[in-house]
């Protein structure tokens, strides 16, 4: 990763130390590259489970789901349609009835 | 079309410990195992989450959702000091693109809309202008969601999605003034880096109406407890509204426009919503409330270093202590209960950092008897707004402030 930074730094053809002015609070900014963990949990295999990877996991990690409550199918059903209509995730209109079965087996609450 | 690629690659921990063996796996002893979770009491569950130092910049983290990340600070956090440590703070974004490099050099965060001069301003004109710092609560509209009954869908969090930190930076107000805002400003829109995955998904975008734009406390900040933020907590820029929900303290803003007319987006409009009511409380079910955006944060009191269950000896002197918060407003008084209570005290008040801070507090105790008690603490702020005695409810779990009650054991 240093030697991105490095790499980076003499690419863009900046001095690399500083990076830029100080303020008089003595606070000097300097750039940041990180890397974060890439959240590539699979669903707990089941039927379904397929189509919630496929239909879920490209704007979440699995967890956000297994970390909900038990909610009736009501609940749930509003947030697959909250995913589709406010979020705009591309979910395929076949796979619906399936993902909200696979949701029901897991999280499911009458 | 947007280009949507389902992530389905093999984990490499998973692959890693596969090909390492059982001998790897049994060096994992069961306490050290026991040490990476947390079990959070939600009510029905699941409580429990990883504790995860696998996030740049970042300590030990309770962990929400890797991706994209919601990390919750540990409770005990609140306890060691009033300024939450920026490598502790909680992290909370909405969408996954988030930008991995921020090069100080070519940042640029421009303003524009309805001004008279449109603006690209470099970091280094920002250090540039004069310098304000204040403290400050951040806390997440969702804060304690996860105590809501019946339990709603969201960020499942305990109390952890809040910190306080001593913000650096300059006035929402010289930067607007620069640019001159025309006359017919209705409200200002902040934007940052990080963009939707889907390519029509709503980018992340919160708005104030100009009059609290122009306050002179809404500031950016470029450091927190005199350092840069990290970079999940909004390098290089974070907008601060003190006394507000941290919803409105857009991360790496990069991108200020002054509207002539209301905001109609998303996440200002039909997100972050909440029932005109008193406590923004509603039963399950109602409907035909009116709504409207979130706001003003409400005070809040906390025992940090007492846990639910600790033991107690009857008639021995003890000690309780926490912190407080008033909302839009300072603390006023923090009060402690020991029967649940049926009779309050004013606890002792610890130094006053600034009125939208935290606020420490301490009390000495006596149980009198053998049995269980409920210790409760109750913070009324400077506007006389007290926590109230039932928690509130919503259908987006927002503002939960009831008053905590920690049961505790005297024998």
């Amino acid at each position: 990763m240093m030697r991105n930074v490095l790499l980076l730094a003499l690419l863009a053809g900046v001095a690399l130390s500083p990076f830029s002015g100080k303020a008089e609070t003595g606070v000097s900014l300097k750039s940041v590259t990180v890397e974060l963990p890439a959240g590539d949990r699979m669903f707990p295999k089941g039927p379904g489970s397929d189509a919630a990877d496929d239909n879920c996991l490209a704007c979440h990690s699995a967890g956000m789901v297994l970390n909900q409550p038990a909610m009736p199918k009501a609940a749930w059903e509003a947030e697959v349609n909250k995913m589709r209509d406010a979020y705009k995730a591309p979910i395929d209109p076949k796979d619906v009835d399936a993902i909200l079965d696979y949701l029901m087996s897991i999280k499911g609450a009458s | 079309m947007p280009q949507v690629i389902p992530r389905r690659p093999l984990s490499t921990r998973r692959h890693f410990l596969g090909s390492a063996g059982t001998a790897a796996l049994a060096l994992l002893s069961a306490p050290a195992w026991a040490e990476t979770m947390v079990d959070l009491p939600l009510p029905g569950g699941p409580g429990r989450r990883p504790l995860t130092t696998e996030f740049p910049q970042k300590g030990a983290m309770i962990l929400q959702r890797t991706r994209p990340p919601l990390l919750e600070t540990p409770f005990e956090v609140f306890d060691q000091s009033v300024f939450t440590p920026n490598d502790r703070f909680f992290v909370r974004w909405h969408w996954a693109v988030i930008p991995t490099e921020v090069n100080v050099p070519t940042f640029r965060l421009a303003v524009r809309g309805h001004v008279n001069q449109v603006l690209s301003l470099s970091l280094d004109d920002i250090l540039g202008l004069p310098r304000v710092e204040l403290a400050a609560v951040n806390q997440c509209s969702g804060n304690s969601r996860g105590y809501f009954l019946p339990r709603v869908p969201g960020g499942e969090w305990s109390n952890g999605a809040m910190g306080n930190a001593r913000w650096t930076g300059v006035r929402l107000k010289d930067v607007l003034d620069r640019a001159g805002v025309k006359s017919g400003a209705v409200q200002v829109r902040f934007k940052g880096l990080d963009e939707p995955v889907v390519a029509d998904g709503p980018h992340f975008m919160k708005s104030l109406d100009i009059d609290h734009a122009r306050d002179g406390e809404v500031m950016l900040a470029y450091a927190m407890n005199g350092e840069q933020l990290p970079l999940l907590n909004g390098f290089p820029l974070r907008l601060v509204v003190p006394g507000w929900y941290s919803t409105y303290w857009v991360k790496m803003l990069n991108d200020i426009e002054v509207l002539d007319q209301p905001d109609t987006n998303f996440w200002t409009k039909t997100a972050y919503t909440i029932p005109d009511t008193p406590h923004a409380s509603v039963y399950p079910g109602e409907s035909g409330v009116k709504m409207v955006p979130i706001n003003r944060m409400v005070p809040r009191s906390f025992i940090t270093n007492i846990k639910p269950g600790d033991p107690f000896y009857a008639g021995r002197a003890a000690a309780a202590r926490g912190i407080a918060f008033g909302g839009d407003a300072g603390v006023a008084r923090v009060d402690f209960s020991a029967d649940s209570g049926k009779s309050w005290q004013a606890a002792q008040l610890g130094k006053d950092e600034g009125k939208y801070g935290f606020r420490q507090w301490q009390m000495q105790f006596t149980l009198p008897a053998k049995g269980d008690y409920l210790l409760m603490v109750r913070c009324t702020n400077s506007n006389g707004v007290a926590q109230p005695d039932a928690p509130n409810w919503n259908p987006s779990g927002f503002m939960r402030n009831v008053i905590e009650s920690t049961p505790v054991v005297a024998s």
